[in-house]
């Protein structure tokens, strides 16, 4: 089995830990990583803004770099998520399908491709799970709480299997932190008062690190809580589930 | 009464998140209801099948709106209603008026109706010496507040009871500094009381029509639009022509779903059946088109058609409890108003879409599976294509700077991280960067994941 490592952006800029972390993880678990140098972007920003129609070459690149794998995964559920919904090409619209199939967030590659059921990670913490909305209602990462139907969390499911972590329990499990990506910018007002409202119910209920599959959710808490002077700390749950004993 | 549409919905919520406070006891409020939401709805182990049974049965009302307009106007004469056609909010209003001054009417008590604040009709009617008084509770305030509703269900969910208290000192006299909610509740309920004794006419709004019997449907918890209909010589019921439900077994799929994602209930206290006139009586329904059809049109946007405006998206959406109803300077606010109201008016409307971080909590309570989240992302695509993106003034400015700046400006992996390492410390030093307003950004890492695997060649199974 061999995964194309697909890094957002972002993460690549400006958490690159984590990045490292993901593929240490992957390659603990033996699996057969290859990092595309030529990578750049989703194409997420752009279209959520409404340019979705300027980011064909976006796409084309994405298929160019990672059509070949078996898998494609990434650290970050919004960005997968973004290629699943929106990753076509007028002119090899069955290899974008086959991508749009093939490409997994992190998290739901260890639970369901891999079915990873042991891990070799310890961290003595009390840790807060940020699920990110596209991770929640759009891949599906755990139950949400709208719906009638049975309850289950692939992050949770993960981080239960490290060793001497505390999970803590929120007021409001699934709100979305106000991210939004150009949001964050477009609303700062809404923005940043859903974001501190989300900080603060990790810090009420004792939370030291708040994780999550999405760094954009945390690089936004992160700033809040940084701003604020906090000793909590954000954590992508790749640094967690790849922490050694 | 509108809002002006010089601000945007980021320029209103600013104001409206200045007053902290306020926000937190809005944002608690609705979140409470949206916790009854959940129970009630968890409690029916069949809820999911009953939204996509709702969900299609609507898909066949807008798919075959036509016939069941026609259907429901044929029933509806036979019973003895007079049904009038509206293409516009001018030709409802005109329509309303006709009907009053053929009997002389001067004075109307109104229930809870969306549509006629959407058309403007109180207002339209005063200027022609109409006096109308609403008489749910909620928009009786909005009215005494002379303000639109902020929200569909629960008109004046912004407001303190204090604040309420206070108009309730200034318009009716009572005793200054009462804030007990049941005191105020009476005073209000006296002042209403003589208005529904003294009207002889009403306005309903509809929430359902059934096209099969020709009757309509008016649901609310206060037995208002009853109280009004009984006591009139002429009942006015205004509808959106999406209202038309096929049969009438339908209305046990869709009174089941309303009340509960409205406000978790079982059901409203009064659901009301309207099938013929009394004797001596005169009802009248207006079908209004306002935008609907056009709507029907767009093939991305119609399921918005299928709403049963229940409000359980506001109570949801954290922008709308963050932000506040009036902050999107529409009749219908939070997420559905915001996938509406482009189709009114483009122009005006062209920042709603990107109020919303896409999360997709409102297409998940939707009672009727409307993929509201999905509708905002594609409007977004829709009003940048019309050239409408700079009518949002935070978007035009800033957003698509910051946007087209950061990926766009991409090249190879290594240059990259030189580019974002040089320009995001000059966007902290800005004051008008508006990430480092009430945020830090992230510290800078010494080098990209690009930049560290190169150095590290990591590429295979093994750590190398």
């Amino acid at each position: 089995m061999t995964v194309g490592l697909f890094v957002p952006c972002y993460v690549n800029q400006l958490y690159p830990s984590a990045a490292i972390a993901t593929l240490e993880l992957l390659q603990q678990l033996n699996v057969d990583v290859v990092y595309p140098l030529k990578q750049t972007c989703c194409g997420q920003p752009m279209a959520n803004s409404g340019f979705e129609h300027l980011t064909q070459k976006c796409n084309d690149l994405f298929i160019q770099n990672f059509a070949q794998f078996d898998y494609i995964v990434a650290p970050s559920a919004s960005c997968v998520l973004h290629i699943k919904d929106h990753l076509h090409s007028p002119e090899q619209e069955e290899t974008a399908t086959g991508i749009r199939n093939k490409i997994y967030e992190l998290v739901e590659f260890l639970t369901d491709v891999l079915k990873v059921e042991k891990l070799n990670a310890r961290f003595p913490h009390k840790v807060g799970v940020h699920h990110s909305c596209h991770g929640l209602r759009g891949l599906y990462l755990a139950q949400m709480s709208e719906l009638n139907a049975a309850p289950f969390s692939k992050p949770h499911q993960l981080l239960n299997l490290v060793q001497d972590l505390e999970l803590v329990t929120l007021d409001r499990g699934d709100e979305c932190c106000g991210f939004g990506g150009t949001f964050c910018i477009a609303e700062e007002a809404v923005s940043v008062k859903m974001g501190k409202d989300r900080v603060t119910d990790h810090l009420k209920n004792g939370a030291e690190y708040i994780t999550s599959s999405d760094l954009s959710c945390l690089m936004h808490m992160e700033g809040i809580l940084h701003r604020n002077k906090s000793n909590v700390k954000v954590v992508h749950i790749a640094e967690i589930l790849n922490s050694r004993i | 009464m509108m809002q002006p549409a010089t601000k945007d919905h980021a320029a209103l919520s600013e104001i409206f998140i200045k007053d902290e406070e306020r926000v937190n006891w809005h944002d608690g409020s609705l979140w409470w209801i949206r916790q009854k939401r959940d129970k009630v709805a968890k409690q029916i182990p069949e809820w999911e099948s009953l939204r996509e049974v709702a969900s299609g049965i609507k898909s066949n009302v807008i798919s075959n709106l036509h016939e069941y307009l026609l259907q429901f106007e044929a029933n509806a004469k036979k019973n003895g209603i007079t049904v009038h056609w509206a293409a516009d909010a001018e030709e409802h209003n005109a329509i309303v008026y006709s009907i009053l001054k053929a009997k002389e009417i001067n004075q109307l008590v109104k229930s809870k109706s969306m549509l006629t604040e959407e058309c403007h009709l109180n207002e339209y009617l005063q200027e022609r010496g109409i006096d109308v008084i609403n008489s749910d509770l909620g928009e009786y305030i909005q009215q005494l507040a002379k303000e639109p509703p902020s929200h569909i269900v629960l008109p004046c969910i912004h407001k303190r009871k204090e604040e309420i208290g206070e108009l309730f000192h200034e318009h009716l006299g009572s005793q200054k500094g009462e804030s007990d909610p049941t005191t105020l509740t009476r005073i209000a309920r006296k002042h209403l009381r003589n208005v529904f004794m003294t009207r002889r006419g009403a306005l309903t709004g509809v929430n359902f029509a059934v096209a099969e019997t020709g009757e309509f449907v008016v649901c609310t918890n206060e037995g208002n639009a009853d109280m009004g209909a009984h006591l009139s010589e002429v009942h006015i019921a205004s509808m959106g022509l999406e209202k038309i439900i096929p049969q009438k077994k339908h209305l046990g799929v869709f009174l089941r779903l309303l009340a509960r994602s409205a406000t978790g209930q079982p059901i409203t206290i009064y659901s009301s059946h309207f099938k013929k006139p009394r004797p001596g009586q005169e009802m009248h329904i207006v079908l209004v088109d306002c935008g609907r059809t056009r709507q029907l049109g767009r093939e991305d946007f119609r399921n918005s058609l299928k709403c049963i405006k229940c409000g359980a998206c506001m109570n949801t959406c954290p922008v709308y409890r963050k932000s506040g109803g009036h902050s999107y300077h529409n009749t219908i606010a939070g997420p559905i108003g915001a996938i509406l109201a482009p189709n009114l008016d483009m122009k005006r409307h062209a920042d709603l879409p990107f109020a919303s971080t896409l999360c997709g909590s409102c297409s998940n309570v939707c009672p009727v599976k409307i993929n509201i989240h999905e509708q905002l992302y594609k409007w977004r695509q829709v009003v940048v294509k019309e050239g409408y993106a700079a009518n949002t003034k935070a978007l035009g400015m800033k957003a698509i700077a910051w946007t087209l700046s950061s990926p766009g400006s991409y090249i190879t992996a290594g240059k990259a991280g030189r580019w974002v390492l040089a320009n995001i410390p000059l966007a902290i030093n800005n004051k008008l960067n508006p990430w480092y307003k009430q945020r830090d950004m992230p510290d800078s890492p010494k080098e990209s994941f690009s930049e560290w695997f190169v150095k590290n060649k990591k590429n295979g199974k093994k750590e190398g």
